[in-house]
């Protein structure tokens, strides 16, 4: 109970800090407040839950704490096909950018899931690690597809997520994120029962491919969300799962919440930080978690005793 | 044996040199000569010291998934770059001679590699797959790091870094390439010299000391030769990540040996082989010079993953 | 009882289980024993519907494991993998609690909270209950798991190589854990041992098997001769009396 007080004081401050923080004065009717600084903390709140949420399920799905959708290929993947689009079809609607996005993250998690398959799954640092190579390798093509056809700029763009450009009619794709995150907590349990595997799930009369499927659907869906919206963040899917298992343990029915609050909560603080740090100068959220997140993964590899052996 | 495959590697490099100069010619062509020159030797310094500091640092980890670029050597080379232009600001960094200012980056990046990795190899050496994803994580740390440094910096500041940090093939300071040939050259020597006392090394730690080797004063000694070597390539010609496993894992299969005094001089050639041979095609033939390190990330990490799954068979 | 006929199971070509037919009669422990690679886990896991065999059928109960419904199968035959693995910081309660999975989906009724009390008790958890799973001992985690499979309260329960990673003292423990648990019937419990003194110890029934196939099959006092493991292990046994119970020795 303690926990959740400390934790709602501690969210409450951020959004008050985010909301006051900017080059322009509040005074007047509050039209600012509408029309950019609300959606902004908004966007950053919804997009680092939603990371965090991807996260738990990936972290279940291949039974690896260390693995976070930004470390499967995923946004790689969706970066490849928003491309596509913008040399086939540059005028497609959003929607249609959202549903190819999400469908290439989908193939380009699979293709990890293949990958993970023959590797031995008694060195859990090693799926992280094929995670980062197989990523670099799709981002490889991308930037190769990029400079061959001159569109450096846009992948820049999605590789370096940030909020400033966030305003009233250009996030509320990501309350989608919200319904999702629904979603998962009605499942919840069958997610937790995944993370032991799928001998063990199967014989609790689990449907795996299926909860695992749906899983992925997700977890792609999230990615593509994010990535078209607002860009690319590294290490939240990571972050907040670990450390709220690491306080509150594992039972996902109990601490989904938590976990999504954790993940707004720091993808805003890293949002706050970074404009804060040189203001009135921006430094976009991307790089300021970037430091934050591996300084915790770092953290998590060396400080935590043992972590995989659950 | 393994001998006469460098031969061939040398000849094989002087060739394609030769190709590499005087391709299509035209006059002037005292100044494309020149041009051409300087592009030549950027690509075999940095080819060469990528492939020996490679191999260095397989043989001090005891691993061969790794290369300096994965754990983020180079990016402590770019923060350390950032962190010397805030401290003397833009113009007096831009006011020191070349030379004498690259002696002062790889002094530091000495320092730092031997402070920062020396602990990593020494606290992480039983568990090879934490200390590289510790390794590629504190990578992704220290480029956000020069990152955030950057953008905290006066513009003016920031442009001198970028330039700096970002120089070509297509622009190198000839000042610079020489300093640069001069520590590869020295580097590779001691390296050479070495050689019997590294492939000792190769044998671990606990075998190593066992046979009379101060293995610990041998892995400061090799970590900043690693941390001249990769001082080279990343102030010519930037970050290049997978181009040392590349010609490192080439090497060994190539020689079929673990002898250093033949590993370093072959994974020299085919990194500087690779690099020169890889330009050529793209330059030259295909004329898109930009994707060279692009292609080279794509098939130096297929090479890291066949690498991986192939180590370990389920 | 467990009815299988004609089960094979072919893997990239190569033959794992050739054309078994057995039955195992319900009530006490029930061994498979047998040298590496003879297919006793692949027969475990054909038997629990969880690996679906190239051809033959298997009958639960008269319930067939492969078409069931999962949830019907879930609560007919539960299974415990070796060396399961887990990355969640469960505590040994949840982890337990979720063996009731397959009855409530997600909606525990107070007979659900009443079974896993009676499986922490069953397995001496009770102090452990708000442990996290990752602070455990060996034993102990091994104990959480088959707590977790009892739970299921499934008539079969089937246990693929428990004994692995125990000390002695721990080994000891849980058979006899076990044998007290299954005398009264309501379960049967099939476990692939790899140590024939715990078969010897504690099985009534042993299924001896061999390159994919059953050599020998009968009550653990009438099995255990001296020429049915040599043949069973390819290596001689020695057979010793001590204290009224069988000892097997390798000669």
């Amino acid at each position: 109970m303690r926990g959740w007080l400390i934790t709602f004081a501690a969210l409450a401050a951020l959004i008050a800090v985010s909301l006051l923080l900017g080059a322009a004065s509040l005074e007047g009717d509050g039209w600012l407040l509408l029309v950019s600084r609300i959606p902004r903390t908004m966007a950053a709140l919804l997009a680092g839950a939603g990371l965090a949420l991807a996260g738990v399920v990936v972290q279940q799905v291949v039974q690896n704490r260390l693995v976070e959708p930004s470390l499967t290929g995923a946004p790689e993947a969706s970066m490849l096909g928003l491309l596509a689009v913008t040399l086939i079809a540059p005028g497609m609607a959003v929607a249609g950018k959202m549903l190819i996005a999400a469908a290439c993250a989908l193939v380009g998690m699979i293709g990890f899931l293949a990958l993970a398959k023959r590797l031995p799954r008694d060195d859990a640092m090693l799926l992280p690690i094929v995670g980062i190579v197989y990523g670099g390798i799709l981002g490889a093509i991308g930037i190769w597809f990029a400079w061959a056809e001159d569109l450096v700029q846009y992948l820049g763009a999605w590789r370096l997520g940030e909020f400033s450009g966030v305003m009233m009619g250009r996030y509320e794709w990501l309350w989608a994120i919200a319904a999702l995150a629904g979603l998962l907590y009605l499942v919840a349990d069958r997610i937790t029962i995944l993370g032991l595997g799928e001998t063990q799930a199967r014989s609790l009369g689990l449907n795996y491919r299926q909860t695992r499927a749906l899983g992925l659907v997700v977890v792609s869906v999230i990615t593509a969300l994010v990535l078209v919206t607002v860009g690319a963040f590294p290490f939240v899917g990571l972050v907040a799962p670990n450390l709220v298992a690491r306080w509150r343990g594992d039972n996902l029915r109990a601490n989904l919440p938590m976990v999504a609050i954790g993940g707004g909560a720091l993808l805003l603080g890293a949002d706050v930080i970074g404009r804060a740090v040189r203001y009135p100068f921006e430094i976009p959220a991307a790089t300021v978690i970037a430091v934050l997140g591996a300084g915790v993964f770092l953290w998590l590899l060396h400080a935590a005793p043992r972590a995989r052996h659950g | 044996m393994a001998e006469r495959r460098v031969l061939w590697l040398g000849l094989g490099l002087l060739l394609l040199a030769g190709a590499f100069l005087c391709w299509q010619i035209r006059a002037p062509y005292g100044f494309i000569l020149e041009l051409r020159a300087a592009k030549l030797g950027a690509l075999v310094c940095v080819g060469a010291a990528t492939g020996a500091a490679t191999v260095l640092f397989q043989t001090v980890a005891g691993n061969r998934l790794l290369t300096p670029g994965l754990v983020g050597f180079d990016a402590l080379f770019v923060l350390l770059q950032t962190l010397l232009v805030t401290a003397l600001g833009g113009v007096g960094f831009a006011q020191i001679p070349s030379g004498l200012r690259f002696v002062m980056e790889v002094g530091a990046m000495g320092l730092g590699s031997v402070l920062l990795f020396g602990l990593l190899l020494r606290r992480d050496a039983k568990d090879i797959t934490r200390m590289i994803l510790t390794g590629i994580i504190l990578g992704v740390l220290l480029r956000g790091a020069s990152e955030m440094v950057q953008r905290l910096m006066d513009p003016s500041d920031f442009a001198v870094v970028q330039q700096a940090m970002f120089a070509s093939f297509g622009a190198v300071d000839p000042g610079q390439l020489g300093v640069s040939a001069v520590v590869l050259l020295g580097a590779l020597a001691v390296s050479l010299r070495l050689a019997p006392a590294l492939d000792v090394c190769a044998l671990g730690r606990g075998t190593a000391r066992g046979l009379g080797l101060d293995h610990d004063r041998m892995v400061r000694i090799a970590l900043l030769l690693m941390a001249a070597m990769v001082s080279v390539s990343t102030a010519l010609v930037g970050p290049v990540t997978f181009l040392g496993l590349l010609t490192a894992s080439l090497a060994r299969h190539l020689t079929g040996t673990h002898r250093h005094a033949v590993l370093i001089p072959a994974a020299a050639l085919l990194g500087a082989l690779i690099l020169v041979a890889g330009q050529f095609v793209f330059e030259r033939l295909l004329g898109s010079a930009s994707a060279l390190a692009v292609i080279v990330e794509f098939f130096g990490g297929l090479a890291f993953l066949f690498l991986v799954l192939k180590r370990r068979p389920r | 009882m467990i009815d299988v006929q004609n089960l094979s199971y072919v893997v990239d070509g190569t033959e794992i289980l050739h054309d078994v037919s057995t039955r195992l009669e319900r009530g006490g422990i029930t061994a498979l024993i047998g040298p590496n690679g003879a297919g006793k886990s692949t027969l475990l896991h054909c038997i629990s519907g969880l690996e679906s065999p190239s051809c033959g059928s298997v009958r639960i109960d008269g319930l067939d494991p492969f078409t069931a419904p999962p949830r019907s199968r879930a609560r007919a035959v539960a299974l415990l993998q070796q060396s399961p693995a887990l990355v969640s910081r469960l505590t040994v309660h949840e982890l337990v609690s979720f063996g009731r999975w397959p009855h409530h989906q997600g909606r525990p009724t107070q007979a659900d909270h009443d079974a896993v009390e009676r499986a922490l008790v069953a397995f001496a958890l009770s102090d452990l209950a708000d442990r996290s799973i990752a602070t455990l001992s060996g034993g102990q985690r091994q104990r959480a798991f088959i707590a977790m499979t009892w739970a299921q309260e499934t008539p079969w329960m089937l246990l693929d190589e428990p004994l692995n990673a125990l000390d002695p003292r721990h080994a000891r423990d849980l058979m006899a854990r076990l044998h007290a648990l299954s005398r009264d019937g309501a379960r049967s419990i099939v476990i692939v041992l790899h140590d024939i003194n715990a078969a010897a110890g504690w099985a009534d029934h042993i299924v001896a098997m061999k390159d994919g196939r059953i050599v020998a099959q009968d009550a653990s006092a009438a099995l255990l001769t001296e020429d049915t493991l040599r043949e069973v292990f390819d290596t001689p046994f020695e057979l010793l009396e001590h204290r009224g119970r069988k000892v097997v020795v390798a000669r």
